[in-house]
């Protein structure tokens, strides 16, 4: 039977500029892939978008328990869609302790669409519901769809000759298809995702396919969808466009710079949330001279990196918090030794073990400090998930031009969170500079320390190399030849050097762009995954003609150069964060000024309305 | 372009490379007397007979006395941190799988602080040659027990002896797999030579543990092999396919009582019931059994406990990389554009 089509339909339409909306429900339900479906065919509609999964580190907490909720939200519409959004419109939860997890981010009268068959008395307790907010008037403010999802699907399913248990995996697709109604999201690229990911299990590719139009269906046909919802294409640039998470962006960016550089990647990491899907993704394109290990410990993935770019290849790790720790040793070996080396650091919650799945940006101190010893290391940050495409990259290109450690911080925002990603033209990325032998180096026999005169990078000479042969390692070395030196003069020397050609990546930063007047009353400078929240905040404040302006920052370490004269300009500067202020502190003493800090440690990003108000204040 | 690992390499002819071409241009500085000396010795005497271009040996090693050692071989060196030298000869290999690597590592570099990597590098069988230089004791540091101290062993930092029993570097590398593992003495330098050889020609990781003496901290370490005379009566030499003989005249054997060692006087009677080595076998039983005995109980093995042949990890990441690229052309452009791209107009 042919599936109900989204133009034919009889309901009424209504057309919305913006929504939204939260899928919630148990950690086995399948909210995550119901989100991310969704999100795929809202790209495919030509909306703006970004999404924020948010989940346990717990793989399977108790069922139906508040610590078990795993959601996924998305924040579309028809203009530019900078954040996941602040406050649900839509809510579909599984269960009542999804309810109870979103309550607190519920717009007032917002759409709650329920699944009837689990407000049961086990169910309610197990959320910590004393009585039954389906009864007791709690939600009466709010637009109630309840619905027995549990029920409709396995109907819907009765003819298949599967399990309860695998009919009931099924209702993810039931929601799918009822939100896709909803929203006006085409069915089709559903339709054949299903059949392809399901294409070694025809039977399960039938019960989803089915269930997905069951939803749909049900919500074309029932009473309690009387209306359906157009939003339509945003003004997007013109192009393709994919839509990609931050950790999809970094790995990309890995095998974009193997082969732009002409030389095989070497990718090496130890498992840990949330930067394994990194190392996933690597796993997966070998094609591309890809070599990944997957390292006895954090400090073996850093080690195995740095002997990667010792001999010749591109040598990347990526870890969390906990990982970094213990890479620093082996990151001063790199600047020492004066190898390129990228580590990536998709930040979570801490100290320690911390909030695995959450965010936070309070690795930034760590990243540019962290290490004993003069230890200067260049530190980017990305600013949405594609930025971390272009914020890898540059990291392989600088690490390599400049033989340093380049240390990307990513979070768990970014690392999970997707968007659209309007995909490069390889051809145009930038070019990769292989610091060479100079033949000055040469003549008067081979100095492994003689240094480029421009960039101060040392010769990257792996062995494998006739006549070049020499020894590297972490014992300071002697300016020029490279011999093991305790000389106090040349330690010094050797460290002034080391600070210098880090300095020397300054010209390799773009001038900051100013979003706003170039001077006034106030600026926003914000590093990272706050660019989002920053910017949708600071156009609603410009909106109402109030004094601010913005600028986000990718190169944390050396700073821009045009950072602090930009700052002098204004007359209050404001610092949001997700920490206790590091960019903060860092400014304040550059500039011998009081900054004002915004800071945020619950392992949740910015609210577009936490840093408007902040804004508001100061204005 | 991946380059393909030499099935045969060129002849010491070929490549025409003495000792001179590998004593770097560094002053040694180890203490004098110390083992060090010789091992260095052996290896640049080595080296230039194996046949392969100077430029393509590396030496990686971590920290500690021994890890010095690359300072002072005229090859590509690298002097890591500490106890990393496994993982970091791991990438090296990962990168440039032609290389020859060699890891020259301590009893507490590679069993103390890089005990992890050293199992992990065995088990992978990383095609790397891994020198442990065992004094049993932390000469750098000036004088602390290290992990194969003997128990009860009054250092610095055990004033009133050790209360750790020792690890036993044979059997760890046996129990993490290692597909060469063998044992020589720094005074044996005609043994030590011809292991070092056989560990060169190993593909795969081999583990080497040098029982050597510290002068300074540990003066008298593994006596009982590194004294000419008691390695005579003390030391058992491991010969493929040959018994289990050692002793002044040749007339002690090892046999099987049960399933532990026992010494015999060799006569026409137990003659046949003396254990005959085996460094092929598939399993690892009789070189656990070797690896466990220790003096003064038994005589200390010596030679080539094991080595047999296993496919090596660098060359499996080769090979899944050429197997991905029969599969999938490398198309950068089409890998960037993911499953679903889409299109947007001009409006």
């Amino acid at each position: 039977m042919p599936m109900p089509d989204a133009i034919t339909s009889s309901k009424p339409t209504q057309e919305l500029a913006a929504v939204t909306i939260r899928f919630a429900g148990d950690s086995g339900d399948g909210m995550q892939l119901t989100g991310e479906r969704f999100a795929a065919v809202t790209a495919l509609a030509g909306n703006d978008f970004q999404t924020l999964p948010d989940f346990p580190a717990e793989i399977r907490a108790p069922a139906g328990t508040l610590s078990g909720v795993s959601g996924f939200q998305i924040h579309l519409g028809s203009h530019r869609i900078t954040t996941p959004g602040d406050r649900i419109d839509v809510l579909v939860a599984m269960n009542p302790a999804a309810l109870k997890t979103a309550w607190p981010a519920l717009k007032s009268g917002a759409m709650l669409i329920l699944n009837d068959n689990t407000f049961t008395e086990a169910d309610l307790k197990k959320a910590s519901y004393e009585s039954n907010p389906l009864d007791d008037g709690s939600l009466d403010t709010f637009d109630i769809r309840r619905l027995p999802m549990n029920r409709l699907t396995e109907e819907a399913l009765a003819a298949l000759p599967l399990s309860p248990k695998e009919k009931d995996r099924c209702k993810n697709f039931f929601v799918l298809g009822l939100v896709s109604w909803l929203y006006t999201r085409p069915i089709e690229p559903t339709q054949a995702w299903i059949e392809k990911k399901f294409s070694r299990s025809p039977e399960l590719a039938r019960a989803n396919a089915l269930a997905f139009e069951a939803g749909y269906r049900l919500a074309e046909t029932s009473d309690l969808f009387p209306i359906r919802y157009v939003i339509p294409k945003a003004p997007i640039q013109p192009g393709r466009y994919r839509k990609i998470t931050g950790n999809e962006a970094a790995a990309l960016a890995c095998v974009a710079a193997g082969q732009r550089a002409g030389k095989p990647v070497v990718f090496a990491s130890y498992p840990i949330t949330p930067a394994s899907d990194i190392l996933h993704e690597l796993a997966r394109h070998k094609q591309f001279d890809m070599r990944t290990i997957q390292a006895e410990d954090e400090i073996a993935a850093a080690c195995a990196a740095i002997g990667a770019s010792y001999a010749g290849s591109v040598g990347v790790t990526a870890t969390s918090g906990p990982g970094l720790d213990l890479k620093t040793e082996a990151i001063g070996l790199a600047v020492m030794a004066e190898l390129p080396l990228v580590v990536i650091d998709v930040q979570r919650g801490g100290p320690s073990t911390g909030l695995p799945t959450k965010t936070e940006q309070a690795d930034l101190l760590q990243a540019l400090h962290g290490r004993h010893g003069e230890c200067p290391v260049v530190v980017l940050a990305a600013s949405t998930p594609g930025d971390c495409f272009f914020t890898v990259y540059e990291a392989c290109r600088l690490a390599i031009k400049y033989m340093t450690p380049v240390i990307v911080l990513s979070d768990a925002f970014l690392a999970n969170g997707a968007e659209p990603w309007r995909i490069p033209d390889v051809a145009a990325l930038p070019e990769f500079e292989i610091p060479q032998v100079s033949e000055q180096t040469s003549s008067t026999g081979f100095h492994p320390y003689a240094r480029d005169a421009m960039t101060l990078a040392r010769p990257w000479v792996p062995p494998g190399t006739p006549g070049l042969e020499h020894r590297i390692g972490g014992l300071e070395k002697e300016h020029v030849t490279g011999n093991v030196s305790y000389d106090p003069v040349n330690h010094e020397t050797m460290v002034a050097y080391r600070a210098e050609k880090i300095q020397r990546v300054t010209a390799d930063i773009p001038p900051l762009t100013i979003h706003g007047s170039p001077e006034g009353a106030v600026l926003v400078i914000g590093w990272g995954s706050t660019w989002g929240a920053i910017t949708a905040a600071v156009e609603q404040a410009q909106q109402e003609g109030r004094a601010v302006s913005s600028l986000h920052v990718r190169h944390l370490h050396p700073l821009p150069c045009d950072l602090l004269e930009i700052a002098r300009r204004f007359e209050t500067i404001m610092v949001p964060e997700l920490n206790t202020g590091h960019l903060q502190g860092l400014l304040q003493t550059r500039l011998l000024r009081k900054i004002h800090g915004l800071h945020k440690i619950q392992g949740q990003p910015f609210l577009q309305s936490e840093i408007y108000e902040a804004i508001a204040r100061l204005t | 372009m991946i380059e393909h690992l030499p099935e045969d390499r060129p002849s010491a002819a070929s490549v025409g490379l003495s000792r001179k071409d590998f004593i770097s241009d560094q002053e040694v500085r180890w203490c004098p007397g110390c083992g060090d000396y010789a091992i260095l010795a052996q290896m640049q005497k080595l080296l230039p007979t194996l046949g392969i271009p100077r430029e393509r040996f590396v030496m990686i090693s971590g920290i500690g006395c021994s890890s010095r050692f690359p300072y002072y071989v005229n090859t590509y060196g690298f002097h890591t941190i500490h106890g990393r030298a496994p993982a970091v000869a791991t990438g090296v290999k990962a990168a440039q799988p032609e290389l020859s690597v060699w890891v020259i590592t301590g009893d507490g570099d590679g069993l103390s602080i890089g005990g992890n990597h050293l199992i992990h590098s065995l088990r992978r069988n990383v095609d790397v040659k891994i020198l442990l230089f065992d004094n049993r004791i932390y000469g750098l540091t000036k004088g602390q027990y290290s992990p194969t101290s003997e128990l009860g062993k009054r250092t610095k930092s055990s004033p009133m002896g050790t209360i750790e029993p020792p690890v036993h570097p044979v059997e760890v590398a046996l129990g993490a797999e290692a597909t060469f593992v063998a044992r020589a003495v720094d005074t044996d330098m005609p043994h030590l030579g011809e292991v070092l050889l056989r560990a060169a020609r190993h593909r795969g990781t081999a583990f080497v543990h040098i029982l050597q003496n510290c002068p300074v901290f540990n003066n008298g370490a593994f006596a009982s092999v590194r004294d000419r005379a008691q390695r005579l009566e003390h030391g058992l030499y491991l010969r493929h396919g040959e018994p289990l003989v050692f002793g002044k005249h040749q007339d002690l054997g090892i046999v099987l009582e049960g399933l532990a060692p026992k010494i015999v006087t060799i006569t026409p009677d137990n003659r046949d019931r003396v254990l005959i080595h085996d460094e092929q076998a598939s399993e690892p039983t009789l070189a656990f059994l070797l690896s466990r005995m220790t003096y003064p109980e038994f005589p200390i093995p010596l030679g080539i406990f094991r080595a047999i042949q296993k496919p090596t990890y660098e060359r499996a990441l080769i090979e899944q990389v050429e197997e991905a690229r029969r599969q999938m052309a490398p198309d950068l452009t089409a890998l960037l554009s993911g499953p679903e791209p889409w299109e947007v107009d001009r409006p």
